[in-house]
């Protein structure tokens, strides 16, 4: 008996899942380290203008902002919601574009398909390679913020398992979508999604400043509740609100493992 | 004879409409060297897919090791080496990375694995490419690649889809002498090829496909000896001209084909026919004698030629 074949017969693996999700990140490493460092740092960037822009910018301008009550500085206000966006970009960047190439044009994910691995280690090792993304982003977000000196308390720190919950849940539902996609044009509408969302989802301001039923929109929208959670830790304002947003990525995190998986058993092994 | 690797019983896969595989069956023994033999669209590639465990059947039976491929996926997989029809190398990895992670997607040791590329590195005679990336390899680098890629699990069964297409005929006749080293070495090999002369070199034994059906199946020799004659003797008067000879011509040999550009008269003695034609005073602008392949046998069976 090969080796190969030891291996399969010990573990209990099933037609969806071999337990190997960890091979996707040691490739997504192996990849990572040959190519070129300009789409991360953009990402990682991208928060850190609207920080400098807005906070130092806009902020002189606004000067306090009331939320919830509470009377903070206008670039205070915005750090958390932007370190939420920053987890966002991060795990969006790799589940739908780098996703959509290795499903249609590398056939990644078919050669792995032809391999004992599964929909579902696939579907797990790339979230959480994305989701990894994520969490670098949000974590050298935190840094430039607390060089800054706009961390209020211990408290900010828990704001990155938050923004980790939300890299997860993007990343989930985005290789989801991704997997429906056949065309570039159709991958455009990610971006149609993706900026009027981050503009409006209430990190530049309170949603509270809407007529009520574009409040009710924005807070169906998974950025606002990604804002709101890790606002909440930011501030240590933990509130019961709190498990709602909780709720809602672990439900976007299943669901996108779900159909991700479905999905990539429907096109690469029928 | 001890139990087969492979048993294939009343395959059949329907797509919308279109039947690609219409109920063929089939064994494969240990060691063995299998092909199937037949044009573009004869089902061949599909027919590798349902054994290869990563595309479900309409009904019929399939056991590889005695194991259905469709409830036992990743196990089945798992006893396979696949090289498919398309370069699908990672191409954002180098040479060793690309069998290295392939190894590890199987679940084999970090240590087993690197001790495994030195030896396929050679193997494939890609050992000075071994860090550059894989898109700066040429159209046979890489499919030696992807074959030693395929045999990095040690696998009991490789598939090979149409391993030569694209190549020239020098990295053909480089990798037919690396896939005849693994069949010496006793891998069992399954491939699907639409040339005659690749079936010839590498298979023990074969399958002629034609819309999805099995036409035949025999040693590539025996499948010669039983649908063709010893040789053949192709003649050529011209395109207008070969359909007006053809009849006086037909009454000569045992059996004739009349295609667009030339006229293939089977016989035992290719010289003597030409004589007798020379005698009856035909003169073809050119003639050939050469013995029976199994470009005659598929002619013969289907009528048609295999590449068209």
């Amino acid at each position: 008996m090969s080796a190969a074949v030891e291996v399969a017969e010990k573990k209990k693996s099933s037609a969806m899942y071999a337990g190997r999700p960890y091979v996707l990140l040691e490739r997504g490493w192996l990849a990572f380290r040959s190519s070129t460092w300009i789409p991360v740092v953009t990402g990682f960037v991208e928060p850190v203008l609207f920080l400098l822009a807005f906070g130092y910018g806009m902020g002189n301008l606004v000067g306090d902002v009331t939320a919830g009550g509470t009377t903070i500085d206008y670039t205070l206000f915005i750090a958390p919601g932007l370190l939420a966006n920053s987890a966002m970009n991060g795990a969006i960047y790799d589940s739908t574009w780098n996703v959509f190439w290795k499903l249609n044009e590398s056939k990644l994910y078919k050669t792995m398909l032809s391999t004992p691995l599964g929909p579902l280690d696939i579907a797990l090792g790339e979230i959480s390679w994305a989701l990894i993304r994520g969490l670098v982003y949000s974590l050298g977000f935190l840094t430039v913020v607390t060089v800054l000196g706009l961390t209020p308390s211990v408290w900010a720190l828990l704001a990155i398992p938050a923004a980790s919950l939300v890299a997860f849940g993007f990343a989930s539902f985005g290789m989801a979508v991704t997997s429906y996609f056949k065309t570039y044009q159709q991958m455009g509408f990610i971006n149609i999604i993706l900026l009027p969302m981050t503009l409006f989802s209430g990190s530049l301001y309170p949603i509270s400043v809407y007529p009520d039923w574009v409040e009710k929109i924005i807070m169906v929208l998974p950025l606002w509740h990604g804002i709101e959670l890790v606002r909440a830790f930011w501030f240590g304002n933990i509130t019961s609100g709190v498990l709602v947003h909780i709720a809602y990525f672990v439900a976007m995190i299943a669901a996108g493992l779900f159909v991700t998986s479905r999905r990539l058993r429907a096109l690469f092994l029928r | 004879m001890s139990k087969p690797l492979i048993s294939v019983r009343g395959l059949t896969k329907v797509f919308g409409d279109f039947t690609a595989v219409n109920g063929i069956n089939f064994d494969v023994a240990k060691g063995e060297s299998f092909g199937l033999l037949g044009p573009n669209g004869a089902g061949k590639s599909t027919t590798m897919r349902i054994l290869a465990a990563t595309s479900t059947r309409t009904s019929g039976t399939v056991e590889i090791l005695d194991k259905d491929p469709e409830k036992f996926g990743p196990l089945v997989r798992a006893h396979l080496g696949i090289v498919p029809q398309e370069d699908n190398l990672d191409g954002e990895l180098t040479v060793t990375e690309n069998l290295f992670i392939y190894g590890r997607y199987f679940g084999l040791p970090k240590k087993f694995i690197k001790a495994k590329i030195e030896e396929l590195l050679e193997f494939a005679q890609l050992e000075e490419k071994r860090d550059v990336k894989v898109q700066a390899l040429s159209g046979g680098m890489k499919r030696r690649l992807t074959i030693a890629r395929g045999l990095v699990s040690e696998p009991d069964i490789l598939l090979l889809d149409e391993p030569t297409t694209g190549l020239d005929p020098q990295a053909r006749h480089i990798l037919w002498d690396r896939l005849f080293r693994l069949k010496e070495q006793g891998v069992t090999l399954v491939l699907t090829t639409h040339f005659m002369d690749e079936a010839e070199q590498l298979c023990d034994r074969l399958v002629v496909m034609d819309k999805g059906a099995i036409m035949a199946e025999g040693s590539p020799q025996g499948l010669i000896k039983q649908y063709s004659s010893k040789e053949v003797l192709e003649v050529r008067f011209g395109s207008d001209r070969n359909k007006e000879v053809a009849p006086q011509l037909s009454q000569m040999c045992e059996r004739m084909e009349t295609l667009p550009d030339r006229l293939l008269m089977y016989t035992e003695d290719g010289e003597k026919l030409l004589e007798q034609i020379a005698a009856a005073k035909l003169h073809p602008t050119t003639s050939l004698v050469r013995r029976s392949s199994l470009e005659d046998v598929f002619l013969r069976l289907t009528g048609r030629t295999l590449i068209e």
